[in-house]
């Protein structure tokens, strides 16, 4: 008798449960058609908070939060603060949010390390741009925009060294290389250089730059506009030896921004980026004010 | 009971297959084992030469501060001044300290090699720790057997080397093998200045083929050599204790 009594007190509690869910289920749709009705208006009526593209796909309606490393190195971003809009990253940055009808106090900057932002996992962003060249392999776990740079890897050394005349791959096997680690540029040392002594891995650029100021790699592997910085403002007496054509081993380096994997986002941002690359040609006026122009870098063949 | 309840129930949970796909990935295993056990090697090399020097570095430290005569006093505060120093600051500074700092003075090739440097810098601080391991085993060998060893005509030299040391060792395997066993995971740290041993050849196939694979098979080679190394010291303890002490007390 007990144990059938106490049956019927669960099936009454599971009925009461049900119908008070339902109930809620139905509030809850009212509200949130509430609330889609007022952030629509508000997308066509107040601007700054984005455009009918990027609603509902944020990470906070409103707002948009882009991240990029910690720390930032120039020329991408101008003194590691992407707030001021200066820097080549920072620039398309402010570009996209401005063509998504994002206002400039609606930008919320984040950090993330190059790694982190790679993984498999939920984001803390929108998107994420620090130099990521779009490859195969990270597709599988992270999301893409179009590239909104292409560039080829390429080396720096000292001027006074004897890798500072090289012209061709094949002089290049018995020097010592380094370069950050998980980056394509390491991975362009191990797989198209093939140097005779392992290259080293650093956490980031600093590293590399630290090892190759101590002599102890005879040249670093870089993106062309990193690699001239690096040569014009950080290590004195250093030369960008030259760059890499692309090949079909070694495609050129695209850039994109990353977002979390099947992001919504991504179209936006690509419509963003075309417009400033077909339409305003601001992606081309920003590259011209923040990187150096580079045509004059000696190619070095890959025989 | 823990661990059934881990194999009954891990696999029911919601994310389990995206888990076992980015953790326990057998092809990506196969992929990686080779390039990680090659990077292994590395690690194997760097803790072979640098355990050496940890323990003679730390036994003259522990001497130092082990001194009794008055005059010695400037010794026995530097040495405790250096193990305060080396234990006080993390590992991986003095790898960046020395590793980047010292060859950045303009020594030549090939001594400014990272693996040098690192290397110093892993036996610096370890042998802050040993130091004080072999001073607990030191002082721990009670004082009649100094009084005895003197009583007998050894001067203090010989006391110590023939009489007090082997004592003392003896007593401090353990917490010695403790600290072998955390200094070969510690010798990863010297990837950081730029060799590409274990843990970062784990890091780099990890970003490439954005899996974490690599990892746990980089945490099972390290596995596969150090329990059999602790069984083994285990082994070796327990027959020494056999040897040197009476009769066992069963249970």
């Amino acid at each position: 008798m007990k144990q059938r009594s106490l049956r019927r007190r669960l099936i009454a509690l599971g009925a009461v449960a049900i119908v008070g869910l339902a109930a809620c289920g139905g509030s809850d749709d009212a509200a949130d058609e509430a609330t889609d009705d007022t952030t629509d208006e508000a997308a066509e009526t107040v601007s700054g908070l984005g455009n009918e593209c990027t609603t509902g796909k944020t990470l906070v309606e409103g707002k948009l939060t882009i991240a990029t490393g910690n720390p930032a190195y120039e020329p991408w971003v101008v003194g590691d603060a992407p707030e001021s809009k200066e820097g080549f990253e920072a620039a398309i940055a402010y570009g996209v949010a401005g063509e998504m009808g994002f206002s400039e106090e609606n930008i919320v900057w984040v950090r993330t390390s190059f790694d982190e932002a790679i993984q498999p996992g939920a984001k803390n962003f929108d998107f994420n741009l620090q130099q990521y060249s779009i490859t195969d392999e990270r597709k599988a776990t992270v999301s893409f925009s179009d590239p909104y740079y292409s560039t080829n890897q390429a080396l720096v050394a000292f001027g006074d060294s004897a890798v500072a005349t090289a012209t061709s791959v094949s002089e290049l096997k018995g020097l010592k290389f380094g370069a950050q680690a998980g980056t394509t540029s390491l991975e362009f040392i191990t797989s198209v250089i093939q140097p005779d002594a392992a290259p080293f891995a650093y956490d980031d650029n600093a590293g590399a730059k630290a090892a190759l100021e101590a002599k102890q790699i005879d040249a670093i592997v870089v993106d062309l506009p990193t690699a001239l910085y690096i040569s014009a403002v950080e290590i004195e007496g250093s030369k960008v030896v030259g760059q890499f054509p692309a090949s079909d081993v070694a495609p050129g380096d695209d850039f994109g921004m990353v977002f979390d994997l099947d992001n919504p986002l991504v179209e936006c941002v690509n419509v963003a980026l075309s417009r400033m690359r077909d339409l305003t040609y601001e992606l081309m006026s920003i590259e011209e004010t923040w990187l150096a122009d580079y045509t004059g870098a000696p190619v070095i063949s890959l025989d | 009971m823990v661990l059934v309840a881990v194999l009954v129930f891990v696999p029911r949970m919601p994310r389990w297959d995206r888990v076992k796909k980015s953790f326990f990935d057998v092809d990506q295993m196969g992929d990686s084992l080779p390039r990680l056990i090659d990077a292994f090697w590395l690690d194997v090399k760097i803790f072979a030469w640098t355990t050496p020097a940890i323990f003679a570095l730390a036994l003259l430290i522990a001497l130092a501060r082990n001194s009794r005569s008055p005059a010695l006093f400037p010794i026995r505060a530097l040495a405790a001044a250096y193990t305060d120093v080396m234990r006080g600051v993390p590992v991986i500074l003095w790898i960046y300290l020395v590793g980047f700092g010292v060859p950045g003075l303009g020594i030549a090739r090939p001594f400014n090699s990272p693996l040098l440097w690192g290397s110093v810098a892993l036996a610096m601080t370890y042998s802050g720790y040993v130091a004080e391991v072999f001073r607990a085993g030191i002082d721990s060998v009670h004082e009649s057997q100094r009084a005895a060893a003197r009583s007998l005509g050894l001067s203090s030299t010989q006391t110590m080397r023939h009489v007090v040391l082997p004592q003392a060792i003896r007593r401090v395997v353990p917490p010695l093998l403790n600290d072998l066993v955390s200094l070969q995971k510690d010798v990863a740290l010297v990837s950081l200045i730029g060799p590409i041993e274990i843990l970062r050849q784990a890091g780099i196939d990890k970003s490439k083929f954005a899996n974490f694979t690599p990892f746990v098979v980089a945490a099972l080679i390290f596995l596969s050599v150090t329990i059999p190394l602790t069984r083994l010291t285990d082994y070796l303890w327990q027959r020494e204790r056999r040897r040197t002490s009476g009769t066992r007390v069963a249970a």
